[in-house]
């Protein structure tokens, strides 16, 4: 593990990050949908060293019964971090981390699923960090969102999120683990970005109002990038479906 | 792995539509202005046998936070640092809807999002809670007890912790034991606060937006903005909670709205807390 102490979280000399990043730059982004055989819908996204895998199960039954809602499906999400993801063994019984980031997860994506159209049942999202280095809970909601539209399932808008934060007295989009453990502000956003709606916002440090202004659009910015991102990889794979089929219909004809 | 709650209070549409005209006319279902408060009642020393604690009524919002200390070992990456633990309990003397057991998904993000505000501002002056420093260092365990529910339990609990924090004293620890002890009810001095820290938690209802949410206007809001501040206005700490959505702008307006109550809090506390250090003198005196 990397001491404290030797790290330069910001340069001024050369307007650099510790991993020679400028602020308003993303690690690399990853993405990839239909990647499990089992489910629905999946995705895995990828910030940096960052690796998530997002599965969706449903509109499927759910016992018991009285769970569920008759005017509504319900939605059941699972953030949870595998033992090996991070740099010390985590348990992995949940957390109360992970407790609080199911909870916000969920609350979000039920602004953008069309839960009405399935009452009675239940859609399962369950989020699972292969590999953390900063910015979880956004990639999660990133590839849920993402394993739900290859799923199928009627949205409002795709959810795309990104970290932002105050790293060194800078903001700085898509902050990674160190940044998250010795920075000033780690602040997750999560929007709609086809609607501009936000629908998760949490914020760990101190910013003064100016701070929030700047470090929020910064934010959307990063945000719109990540969901073309996510348009063009769904884009890609209705797409080969659909020349599979063309090129089906072609040979029976 | 969190559920869409199917044990929800159920709120009547009228309900709904009731408090939604109401807010159109600038009214709220109990009569308050929309940026009004609800009384603010605070009782430091409610618990002689905590460290710290107080009482605190927020309309019929009754919460009761309880400071002990501790001996403990300090975390490998701080060990020069004494602890802060926030825990939260919704016990079912607080509602029909609150049943025995380990703390649900709402209990944990109300500890969560305090401890988060007081622990990243370093309100509390961890450093000068250390017994033998890297070895043994004081745990201050705040728990916040959840005794009446009418709504907006968050900022409650963070007006009761920070009451009883400023109210605290460290106990003494007998250092020549072996391992130390803390000597109990023989006080050393206050407990060492470098900040004040409070939450202030605004809800989104339809297109208007309320302060001081009660139980009603929550289970009918689409969302809820909770925004923690230090006392010079610093933000220190976000957290959105709800179904629905925010624009930007509702951002910008709830964390102005927000800071107008964390002021109207702060202010309460301080109140509360100099009156009851003011009673303590007189009868030590």
């Amino acid at each position: 593990m990397v001491k404290k102490t030797d790290i330069l979280l910001f340069d001024e000399e050369k307007g650099v990050r510790h991993d020679g990043r400028k602020p308003e730059d993303m690690r690399p982004v990853r993405m990839q949908v239909g990647v499990l055989d089992n489910a629905q819908g999946s995705a895995l996204v990828e910030f940096g060293k960052t690796r998530i895998l997002a599965a969706v199960y449903g509109p499927r039954e759910i016992l018991p019964k009285h769970m569920t809602l008759p005017g509504r499906a319900i939605l059941r999400i699972r953030y949870h971090m595998a033992p090996f993801s991070t740099t010390e063994r985590k348990n992995p019984a949940p957390s109360r981390r992970e407790i609080e980031l199911s909870k916000v997860i969920r609350e979000a994506l039920e602004a953008s699923v069309f839960t009405r159209l399935y009452p009675r049942t239940t859609i399962d999202v369950f989020i699972e960090v292969l590999q953390a280095d900063g910015g979880t809970r956004t990639a999660g909601i990133t590839a849920a969102s993402l394993a739900l539209a290859d799923a199928g399932i009627p949205m409002r808008d795709l959810i795309a999120g990104v970290a932002v934060g105050k790293v060194g007295g800078r903001i700085v989009v898509d902050v990674d683990e160190v940044e998250d453990s010795m920075g000033e502000a780690d602040m997750p956003v999560a929007m709609m970005p086809g609607l501009g709606k936000i629908v998760l916002l949490q914020l760990n440090g101190s910013l003064s109002r100016e701070e929030f202004k700047q470090a929020i659009n910064m934010a959307i910015g990063a945000i719109n990038k990540i969901y073309e991102m996510q348009k063009s990889v769904l884009k890609e794979k209705f797409t080969a479906y659909s020349e599979a089929g063309k090129n089906k219909q072609q040979q029976h004809s | 792995m969190s559920l869409t709650p199917s044990q929800i209070p159920l709120v009547p549409k009228v309900k709904k539509d009731t408090i939604i005209s109401l807010l159109e006319e600038g009214k709220r279902i109990d009569g308050r202005k929309l940026d009004e408060v609800r009384p603010i009642k605070i009782e430091p020393g409610y618990v002689e046998k905590a460290d710290g604690s107080a009482l605190v009524r927020l309309g019929e919002t009754v919460v009761l936070a309880g400071i002990k200390i501790e001996l403990g070992t300090p975390y490998p990456d701080s060990p020069n640092e004494g602890i802060m633990m926030v825990n939260a309990e919704f016990v079912p003397v607080a509602s029909p809807y609150f049943e025995p057991g380990p703390p649900d998904e709402n209990a944990f993000e109300l500890a969560r999002v305090i401890d988060r505000s007081f622990r990243e501002t370093h309100a509390i002056k961890l450093d000068e809670l250390v017994v033998v420093p890297g070895q043994k260092v004081l745990v201050i365990w705040d728990d916040i007890y959840v005794l009446n529910h009418a709504g907006n339990l968050i900022d409650a609990g963070a007006i009761a912790t920070l009451a009883a924090l400023a109210t605290t004293r460290v106990p003494s620890v007998d250092k020549d034991a072996d391992p130390p002890i803390i000597k109990r009810f023989e006080y050393e001095k206050e407990l060492p606060m470098e900040k004040m820290v409070i939450t202030a938690t605004i809800a989104k209802i339809g297109q208007h937006l309320v302060v001081d949410p009660n139980d009603e206007e929550e289970s009918v809001a689409d969302s809820r903005l909770s925004v923690s501040f230090v006392r010079d206005g610093t933000i220190a700490g976000l957290q959105k909670m709800g179904e629905g959505a925010l624009e930007p702008s509702d951002v910008d307006d709830m964390i102005e709205l927000g800071w107008k109550t964390a002021k109207k809090y702060f202010d309460e506390i301080e109140k509360a807390v100099t009156s009851y250090k003011r009673m303590l003198k007189n009868n030590a005196t």
